[in-house]
């Protein structure tokens, strides 16, 4: 069974010979996070897979999986925000604009709308301090946050899923 | 203006690139140090500089350097430590987005001083779009003749890999930091075996913060007498502070540790004073792990003498009423922020950061954030205040690494400068969630201005 697209293999194999002979395990997380890119979450089969791939036992891949919070245990939204609700973020006024993509989602932090388009998180600090509020959107951050920023990304979410109304 | 050592030509076009960086002057410190120096020429210099670790610990470096095993026929690694996630704490990722070059020339130096033919850089995995940009920087030089194999024909290998974590601010201890980068969990080893003998794949190691790697660059090319100059005391050379929180002119900014705390938070050429006209109320001036203090212990010392942003002034008076210098995290809070609201984050933040290998952290992280968010919706007791304080204290130095320390710090400072805050959260449990405490007896001395 071939879990991961013939790209994310060479890559593998790539990120594999960075290390000492034998100690592929290092791989692991890069590894992880390639298979999340390509299937969007992990899987318990993605995780066995990435196992054999690395020449782990599974509990090996579960165990790293469970430990760092950018892994998705479950499906998540095309979209996800992860805004932070650390310090200085909250003191830059990140409550009113978690409140406010709730309001305007309809949906509590944690929750994917109906529509599976946008998830809401919050996590701790991104180290973006000095360009509070903020949040994570895929590979990148969006930063000094206000409504009106707010409902620019979401209808740039929607535009791109093609789905404006 | 101080001196920039760093930061100098941040703002130069191009300066990502190498054919710009080359022509400002970039790679001359790599290319004098393999020409001309020895390992242990290197490791002198940067001992005679006083450069201490820009991570947080503030250890000098030249000291870790020295300390590295050197067993024969076993690989030697230098791994760099971009893990940065202490709130606050934003500067690493602007040298790596902005000056990758000088990073990585620092780490050609500083691999070729510790003999690693393989260096890591360990990148927290957020900084998503970053090892885009270290890798472009990494192939640029590679293709340049400055890694590779037989650098500059002085027989010296290098290759430096960029691996992401994935989310976890314990990996930026270095143990733990190891641990993920073998493919584990970010669980901190107990010490010793220190890195120096024991390392990532069991071989020696040793893990240097970004800015104290792109440091070695000036470093070297001014030589380390030069460089102990500037500054004051033991704290020398230039640190870059990212400033945040309720200020004018959040960002990034490289300083010579000899200004006053004053002058950094109300020069135009920094922070730019307090945001929207209101009054300083506190500041964390190192990152969240490090001792709040209020306005009038941050801008001079319990002696009344002014203090300054380098190592000795921010920690004079010890914790009872000083703080650290840490990693340079600065964040100002201004009357309206409430200090109870604020510990709570961080209390939040290190509940959800611990590793849970240790019972007085995972569990004293837990109650700590659930008796601050009880007094911060008006619920709390008195008692609560002392279980606070009581939890605290049996955290400190009861862990096998530094974040049960850095939990209760936060906790401690807050409860000792702001008791009253705290207090009237219990007494106010109406009006505590309608209005802030606000400035009591915490005011800055400079007036508002008109």
């Amino acid at each position: 069974m071939k879990v991961l697209t013939e790209a994310g293999l060479n890559k593998v194999k790539e990120i594999v010979a960075r290390y000492p002979e034998g100690k592929q395990k290092s791989a692991l997380i890069p590894v992880l996070h390639l298979a999340q890119d390509e299937k969007g979450w992990l899987s318990a089969d993605t995780m066995d897979y990435v196992a054999s791939l690395l020449q782990l036992e599974p509990i090996e891949v579960y165990e790293v999986a469970t430990f760092y919070s950018m892994f998705h245990l479950k499906p998540v939204g095309t979209y996800l925000f992860e805004v932070c609700q650390t310090g200085p973020c909250m003191v830059s006024g990140a409550d009113d604009i978690i409140n406010y993509i709730q309001q305007r989602l309809g949906i509590n932090v944690g929750e994917t709308t109906p529509d599976g388009l946008f998830t809401l998180k919050t996590v701790e600090c991104l180290g973006a301090c000095g360009y509070a509020p903020m949040m994570q959107l895929g590979k990148h951050y969006r930063e000094h946050l206000t409504k009106q920023r707010v409902d620019e990304i979401i209808e740039e979410c929607r535009l791109k899923a093609g789905v404006l109304n | 203006m101080s001196v920039k050592l760093l930061l100098e030509k941040a703002h130069v076009e191009g300066i990502r690139t190498y054919e710009v960086y080359r022509r400002e002057g970039g790679y001359r410190a790599a290319e004098k140090a393999l020409k001309t120096m020895s390992p242990e020429a290197i490791v002198d210099e940067v001992k005679k500089s006083g450069l201490r670790g820009r991570g947080g610990a503030g250890f000098p470096t030249g000291m870790k350097w020295s300390f590295i095993a050197k067993p024969e026929g076993v690989p030697r690694h230098l791994v760099c430590n971009a893990d940065e996630s202490e709130p606050g704490t934003f500067k690493d990722r602007y040298l790596m987005e902005f000056l990758p070059h000088l990073l990585i020339e620092g780490l050609i130096i500083s691999s070729f001083a510790l003999g690693s033919n393989a260096t890591y850089i360990y990148i927290r995995g957020e900084y998503a779009w970053i090892p885009d940009i270290l890798e472009q920087a990494i192939n640029e030089a590679k293709a340049n003749g400055w890694l590779g194999k037989n650098i500059l024909g002085t027989g010296f290998d290098l290759e430096i890999y960029v691996q992401r974590g994935a989310g976890a601010y314990i990996c930026g201890e270095e143990t733990a930091l190891i641990e993920s980068l073998e493919g584990k969990r970010g669980n901190p080893r107990i010490k010793p075996p220190f890195p120096a003998v024991k390392g990532v794949w069991d071989r020696p190691t040793v893990v240097n913060n970004v800015e104290s790697l792109a440091a070695v660059v000036p470093i070297i090319n001014i030589g380390g007498d030069e460089y102990a100059k500037i500054g004051v005391g033991k704290s020398t050379g230039t640190k870059l502070i990212s400033a945040c929180g309720n200020i004018n002119k959040p960002g990034v900014y490289e300083i010579d540790m000899t200004i006053s705390v004053e002058d950094f938070i109300y020069s135009d050429e920094y922070c730019g004073g307090i945001k929207n006209g209101k009054r300083l109320k506190a500041c964390i001036p190192g990152g969240s792990s490090v001792p709040i203090l209020p306005a009038n212990l941050l801008l001079k010392t319990a002696k009344g003498e002014t203090r300054y942003m380098n190592y000795e002034s921010l920690s004079d008076g010890g914790f009872a009423t000083g703080s650290m210098m840490g990693s340079g995290g600065f964040i100002v809070l201004d009357e309206d922020q409430c200090v109870v609201k604020n510990t709570f984050t961080l209390a939040r933040f290190y509940r959800h950061e611990s590793c849970g290998q240790c019972s007085p952290c995972r569990e004293g992280t837990g109650w700590m954030e659930k008796i601050l968010k009880k007094i911060d919706s008006g619920k709390g007791s008195m008692t609560d205040i002392d279980l606070l304080w009581d939890i605290q204290r049996k955290i400190e130095g009861n862990t096998i690494c530094p974040l049960g320390d850095a939990a209760a710090w936060p906790i401690a400072a807050a409860i000792r400068h702001f008791r009253d805050e705290f207090e009237w959260h219990v007494k106010n449990p109406e009006e505590c969630l309608v209005r802030n405490y606000g400035l009591a007896g915490y005011a800055d001395p400079r007036p508002i201005p008109a």
